[in-house]
Parts: structure tokens; C-alpha cells; sequence
């Protein structure tokens, strides 16, 4: 059985790319690797979705509702939002972050800043993933924070490529 | 031998660039734009400009037809080409396609087209598996990168010993989706000598009919050969139980992931690598051996009619819309459902997440125009056309109320404005196209309303680039694909060029709202003839617009804020509002570009600029 990520965020967090380097990771690890990466609309601060499924053979790229191991997600309210895909007993990991949509900064739609509290039943992870970047001295490298406590949560370790920052990835496993 | 994870675009490209293309040609189109960006990538580099050498020469045309255009020349020339395009620029290029099929190939010519089941990026989910038979393109439909990245490769050759065009049908997920793929060598090929054959390649009527004939003859000779020499193309897998083995799944292209994805091995599988045309003999002998036979297909019952229309007795759910999925196969056949969404332990979460829909950029040029456009609302009706400027449809300025394809923003006003008038409405009608936009095919459609005089305003939002795919060069930007420096073609002489009173060209900065807001007042007073408006302001994101403006971006001071919200009506991402202190503020420092919309609209000077 392969196994189901979807990693959310918004357009720009860097989710396409933090994919990628994950996929690398569990290719080189030896695994079937597939990714979907749909973008187009969804740049221009829309949700980004990409979605990751590895294991000894792999068919669909995609996953479907109810199919996700774990949900990853760069911001809190996307994460909220990807809750469908998530298998049961599955596992999500969310930067604590909030980004507010136009229909927030209108005042036409409430941000959800108390769902986990709210939904005690699933399995959340917070980590201040932006906050350790910026505190290590690059707020933008919070995807590879984010990407070091998926290491973490998936056993596995990954070489970071030298442009990005391994104390970053460093701090993401430790944050979990 | 190398393997990397490559996307289906990526493989496109790879698999082209092996197997010694020299010609490639696209205009860029969600999720084909890749294809071309990637075989760029391995063009030949400066001082080699606009010589091909041993290597490749790969350009943006300005549209679909173009581009086909382009291929087919180096084609018929003797070179390996490609043209590749979104399912939608296909109805761009399929002038060119259609007779370029008759007339043939002599190097080995290989059309792409990226369908968008699901409509991620596009206004329509039509399936251009149906061109295939209409145009007499030998079609092949690649499954995963792998597949994509050799089926390229085989296309240029099936299209050389065939004489015929081959088209590789991908969907948006094969082209976005990234698998493990084992890459080839570059096999240089020999161009072939380019030899005048008007009976072969001039098609007037007398040539055509007989062109007829002899492709007709072509896709007969593949078709035999389908189960013979190119078996290879057709997949067979039987089931690991023998029940199984009583029911055979016909299907293609990522269909068949989601069918193997559903049943696994529990069902006998035939996946059909070319789908046009397809070997009767091939398919009536290997469903004759079963009980039951189904086809699973993403869009229109192609295969199924096709099969149908052999005789063979075939079941086919209808997946005609939406994109295809495991869960969706084993709903249709009714073997177990998903785990889905309703788990006891697990309750759909109490809370909602707000919609997060796409919005212009912070910076962006388009938001300019589209404020000033929108405080005029009642004397005016907008069309758009296929770009960021799009999204200029959604709240708070929802400027346009209509947008169908690239072009018609300038083309619909033409014909609506005659509607209007004949029921007394005085509103002015608005054309909103961008620059790649105008390239494309707006052109030719302001050109017609100025030799018509129509009643209307035409507005090019010119920011330099094509920015919605990912920021391509087009003619009005001054570097080529390849790296190297090209002429910068001026919209405002090609829109001089037809004659228009220079008075009624009225060029603006769109992010100074009194000069657009001026010249959107001057368009609508104007009662006769055309008025075009060029506003000019480069995307925000391009890295010369971000390096240029370095860190400056505004700030609110909270003491002067009185908390109007009059700022907030510009509906920039970067500023937010403290409801409980009442003021606004820059809530996204990092993206503020100081364009400076939101100081013109505070009443208080509360907003500055800082470095």
C-alpha cells in the first residue's frame, strides 16, 4: 500500500518545492515516488495543494477524499480545509501561521483561529514554523522547518540540497 | 543510466530533445507552458542565435496557429518539430492541423496537447481525444512520465515512417504529475533533404482530394501494423485470480492508474497506448476471450463509441465530467466505496475555512485599472479576455461580465455594443485584454472594430509579459526563450497603424487612478468610434519590478488612521484591517511593493512609503 501526503498552503509558501524535495528524498530512499502538482489559478494567493504517494509501487499520482496519511499543511486554515482528505486516524502536521484570504480582509468571512482546539478528536501537530525561520534568520525557510518535522514524523532522514538551510530542517525535527 | 523525477511536461521534453527535435514551438497554456520552458532549457544558447546547428531551436509564438504553423515548416523542411499547446489552443491551431495532416510530414512532426479534465486552469473540459479521427492524427496517450517520455520519442518516428503528424494527448494530470524516469542520450538526426513537392505539400483543391486519399491509406497501413510490428503500444495484463480474468478493463492514458489503482490486479487490463486509430482486430480478438467487457475513459465516450461501433459489447460509466479518480472507478462499478469522509471517531470539524479564492497580486498593475474602472459602474459593461486580468471578474471591482477566449475581449464588445444601442443602453462597452493577449489574436479583432467604427473602448493592460502561465516572453518583450536579444514590437505604433486618431490613443500609468481614472472618463464620453487605452505598468513579480523597488513597501501610521476602510477597497492581499483598534495596516511586509493605490485612496495621508 503506498502511502498518501497532501501537503496545503498558500500560493508562494514554497509547497510545490517543499514536495519536491521530498519526493527526491524518498526516491533516493529507494521508493516509487509520484507527486501531483496542480497549479495554474492556484498561484496568485489561492490554496496550493500537492499531493505525494511513495511506497513499492504506485499507480495514481492523486488522492482522493479520505485517502491522505497525513495532511501537511503551511498554513492553519488550509489545513482545516484539506481535513476531507485525510484518512482516518491520520495525521496532521500545520504551521501554526495564519494567512487571511480577501474575504477575511473584507470582513466577509470569519478566520478560524480556534478549529484545532475546537476538533479535539483528530490528530493535529502545531508547530511555529515561521517563527523558527525567522528567529534563524529567514522567515521563508519555514518550509523547510516544515520539512524537517516530516522527516521526523516519517522516519526518514533527508539530505537537504546546499542552497537551503539545514539548520532550518534541523529545527523542523526537533519542533516535533 | 540516469533517472530523475521529471513531470509529463518535463518528459515531453526530454523525450523530444532525444530524439534529436530541432524545431519546437508553443504559445504558453495551463498545463502545457512547461514543455516549452523545459525544451528552452536545452536550445541552443547565444552566439548561436536563430542558427540551429546540431542543436534545437525552441520558440513562443504569439498563438497556437502559429506555433503549428512553425512546427509544420520544419517538418516539411526536413527537421524534427513539435508544436505543443493547452487542449483549447488546439482550436487555435486547428486551421493549420487539419490540412497539414493531408499534406503530410518529411522530418517527423509531433503535436502535443495538454487537455484539463477538471478545469483547473481553463474555461472548458473539452476532450481533444475527438480530433484525433476528425484531423487523421495518429494519437498516442502516455500514463506516467516514463511512458510520456518514450511515447515522444516514438511519435516522431511513427510519424516519419507513416507520413502523418502524431499527436500526444496528455491531461492535466499526467502533465503535472512527477514519477521516476530513466533517461536516454540525445541521438543527433540527420535533417532530412528538403525537396519542393507541390502535389504532396501545396494543397489546392486537386492536390487535397488526392491527399485525401493517400492518408487515408497511411492511417489504414498504422492501423495494421498496430497489432503487429507495434505491439508494443498495447498493453495486456491479465488478472492473479482466475475469476478475474472474466472481466477485461479497456482504458488509457492516467485512466489507467486509476484503474489499476482501484482494482489492482484484480481485474484483466488492455491499456490502449495509441487511441487513434484503433486495430478492430487487435480489440475484437482479446475481448472475445472474456465475459464481460468495460471501458473506463476521463471524458467523452470515445473509446466506448468506438468499440461499440466494432460490435463488441462493452459496459462504459459515464465519467464526461470532472477528472477521474480511483474512488470514482469503484463507485461506478460498485466494489466498496473509499474510506470516506464519514468516520464515527471522526466528525466533519465544527468550524469552516473562509474561501480562499485567487487574487491579483500585491503590486499588481491590472488592480490599478480595475478601481478606477469600477467607480464608474452603470456606465459601462465589461468584457474580458484569458489572463491574470481575469480574475478582475471577482469582488470587489467585478469589471467584466463575460470572458470565453483568448481575443474576444476585443471582438465580443463589437457585436455587444450593436446590442446594446438596439435596446437604447448607452453604456460604453469594454474590451480588457492584456499584452500576450493582444499578440495572440486581440490584434486582429481591434483592427476590426476600428475599420468597423464600433462604439466601444478597447483597453490593453500592457505589463510586459505573459504573466498567468509564468511569465513567458512575447513579442512586446525584448529577450527570446532562447537568452538572446530580440526586437520589441510597440503596441501603440501596430495600434497607430490602423488608423486610429492619435487623440483617441490614450496611454496611462494604472496605478495613477487620477490618469486612468481620466482616460476611462474621456473613453466613455467619446460617442463614435473607438478609443483604446494602453495602460503600461510591469507585473510585480518580475524579478526586475522586485529587484527595482528593493525594500520599499508602505506603512500605516495608526495615530492618523481614522479607520474609514476607503484604503481597503483596493482589495490588496498586503493590507489588512485591526477591527478591535480600529486602523489599517500593511498586514504582509514582504510583498508591499509601495506601489502607492491604497495612499491615493486614504483621505487622511495615514499611508507612507518606506524604504
Amino acid at each position: 500500500m503506498a502511502t498518501g501526503i497532501l501537503f496545503t498552503g498558500v500560493g508562494g509558501q514554497g509547497t510545490i518545492l517543499t514536495t519536491r524535495l521530498l519526493s527526491n528524498a524518498l526516491a533516493e530512499l529507494g521508493y516509487d515516488v509520484k507527486m501531483s502538482e496542480i497549479h495554474g489559478m492556484a498561484q496568485r494567493g489561492g490554496t496550493v495543494n500537492t499531493q505525494l504517494r511513495y511506497g513499492e509501487r504506485v499507480y495514481a499520482p492523486n488522492i482522493g477524499e479520505g485517502e491522505a496519511d497525513f495532511v501537511v499543511a503551511f498554513e492553519k486554515a488550509e489545513a482545516l480545509r484539506a481535513l476531507p482528505y485525510l484518512k482516518r486516524g491520520g495525521t496532521v502536521l500545520t504551521d501554526e501561521r495564519e494567512i487571511y484570504s480577501m474575504p477575511v480582509l473584507l470582513g466577509q468571512a470569519a478566520y478560524p483561529h480556534n478549529w484545532i482546539a475546537d476538533n479535539r478528536e483528530y490528530n493535529v501537530t502545531v508547530i511555529p514554523a515561521q517563527e523558527i525561520a525567522g528567529k534563524l534568520g529567514n522567515a521563508r525557510d519555514a518550509n523547510i522547518v516544515m520539512l524537517g518535522a516530516v522527516a521526523k514524523l516519517l522516519k526518514i532522514e533527508i539530505n537537504i540540497p546546499a542552497r537551503f538551510s539545514v539548520k532550518a530542517y534541523e529545527a523542523g525535527k526537533e519542533a516535533v | 543510466m540516469q533517472k530523475q523525477i521529471l513531470s509529463g511536461c518535463e518528459a515531453v521534453a526530454r523525450g523530444a530533445w532525444e530524439a534529436g527535435v530541432r524545431v519546437a514551438a508553443a504559445y504558453p497554456g495551463t498545463p502545457s507552458t512547461e514543455i516549452l520552458e523545459n525544451l528552452g532549457a536545452f536550445a541552443s544558447k547565444p552566439p548561436a542565435a536563430y542558427s540551429v546547428g546540431d542543436g534545437l531551436y525552441a520558440t513562443w509564438a504569439n498563438n497556437e496557429a502559429i506555433a503549428a504553423e512553425i512546427a509544420y515548416g520544419a517538418s516539411v523542411g526536413g527537421s524534427r518539430a513539435l508544436v505543443s499547446m493547452k487542449h483549447v489552443g488546439m482550436n487555435v491551431a486547428a486551421d493549420a492541423i487539419f490540412s497539414g495532416a493531408y499534406a503530410g510530414v518529411n522530418g517527423g512532426l509531433v503535436i502535443v496537447c495538454c487537455d484539463d479534465p477538471g478545469c483547473y486552469s481553463s474555461q472548458n473540459e473539452q476532450d481533444n481525444r475527438l480530433y484525433a479521427p476528425h484531423a487523421k492524427l495518429i494519437m498516442l496517450e502516455p500514463s506516467d512520465s516514463q511512458e510520456t517520455l518514450d511515447f515522444t520519442k516514438a511519435a516522431f518516428e511513427l510519424s516519419e515512417t507513416y507520413d502523418l503528424p502524431v499527436m500526444v494527448r496528455m491531461t492535466t494530470r499526467v502533465c503535472h504529475s512527477k514519477s521516476i524516469v530513466t533517461l536516454g542520450e540525445r541521438v543527433a538526426q540527420p535533417v532530412r533533404a528538403y525537396v519542393g513537392d507541390r502535389a504532396k505539400y501545396a494543397m489546392l483543391p486537386a492536390n487535397a482530394k488526392k491527399r485525401h486519399v493517400i492518408v487515408e491509406d497511411n492511417l489504414a497501413r498504422f492501423k495494421r501494423d498496430l497489432g503487429d510490428s507495434l505491439a508494443q503500444f498495447t498493453k495486456s495484463e491479465s488478472a492473479s485470480n482466475a475469476e478475474g480474468n472474466g472481466t477485461l478493463v479497456i482504458t488509457s492514458g492516467m485512466s489507467y492508474m486509476h484503474v489499476k489503482e482501484a482494482f489492482g490486479d484484480s481485474v484483466a487490463v488492455m491499456k490502449l497506448g495509441v487511441t487513434f486509430p484503433l486495430s478492430e482486430k487487435l480489440l475484437r480478438d482479446t475481448a472475445r476471450a472474456f465475459d464481460r467487457v468495460c471501458v473506463v475513459e476521463e471524458g467523452e465516450p470515445y473509446l466506448a463509441t468506438a468499440i461499440s461501433a466494432m460490435g463488441v459489447d462493452a459496459a462504459a460509466p459515464s465519467f464526461i465530467q470532472g477528472e477521474l479518480s480511483a474512488a470514482r472507478v469503484r463507485e461506478a462499478f460498485g466494489v466498496g466505496s473509499t474510506p470516506l469522509f464519514a468516520m464515527p471517531e471522526q466528525s466533519a470539524p465544527a468550524n469552516e475555512a473562509p474561501p480562499r479564492p485567487p487574487v491579483m497580486c500585491a503590486g499588481c498593475p491590472h488592480r490599478g485599472f480595475y478601481y478606477a474602472l469600477s467607480r464608474r459602474k452603470g456606465k459601462y459593461v465589461g468584457v474580458g479576455d484569458i489572463g491574470c486580468y481575469t480574475l478582475g471578474v471577482n469582488a470587489p471591482f467585478n469589471g467584466i461580465d463575460m470572458c470565453i477566449c483568448m481575443g474576444s475581449g476585443f471582438s465580443i464588445p463589437i457585436g455587444l455594443s450593436k446590442a446594446l444601442e438596439a435596446q437604447g443602453d448607452t453604456r460604453k462597452v469594454f474590451g480588457i485584454c492584456g499584452d500576450s493577449t493582444f499578440f495572440h489574436s486581440g490584434y486582429s479583432s481591434l483592427v476590426d472594430a476600428v475599420h468597423q467604427r464600433a462604439n466601444v473602448c478597447l483597453v490593453v493592460l500592457d505589463n510586459s509579459i505573459t504573466a498567468m502561465t509564468g511569465h513567458q516572453e512575447n513579442s512586446g518583450t525584448e529577450l527570446h526563450l532562447m537568452g538572446y536579444d530580440v526586437p520589441k514590437i510597440s503596441i501603440e505604433s501596430m495600434i497607430l497603424a490602423t488608423g486610429l486618431p492619435r487623440e483617441r490613443l490614450l496611454i496611462v500609468n494604472p496605478l495613477n487612478l487620477e490618469e486612468t481614472g481620466a482616460a476611462i472618463d474621456a473613453a466613455i464620453s467619446n460617442s463614435d468610434g473607438v478609443t483604446v487605452i494602453i495602460t503600461k505598468y510591469p507585473c510585480a513579480l518580475l524579478k526586475e519590478s522586485i529587484k527595482a523597488r528593493g525594500t520599499r513597501h508602505c506603512e500605516v501610521d495608526a495615530d492618523v488612521c481614522v479607520g474609514c476602510k476607503m484604503c481597503m477597497r483596493a482589495a490588496c492581499p498586503s493590507l489588512a484591517f485591526d477591527a478591535p483598534r480600529r486602523h489599517a495596516y500593511i498586514a504582509d511586509t514582504q510583498n508591499c511593493t509601495a506601489c502607492g493605490l491604497c495612499r491615493q485612496l486614504c483621505k487622511v495621508g495615514a499611508i507612507k512609503e518606506v524604504a
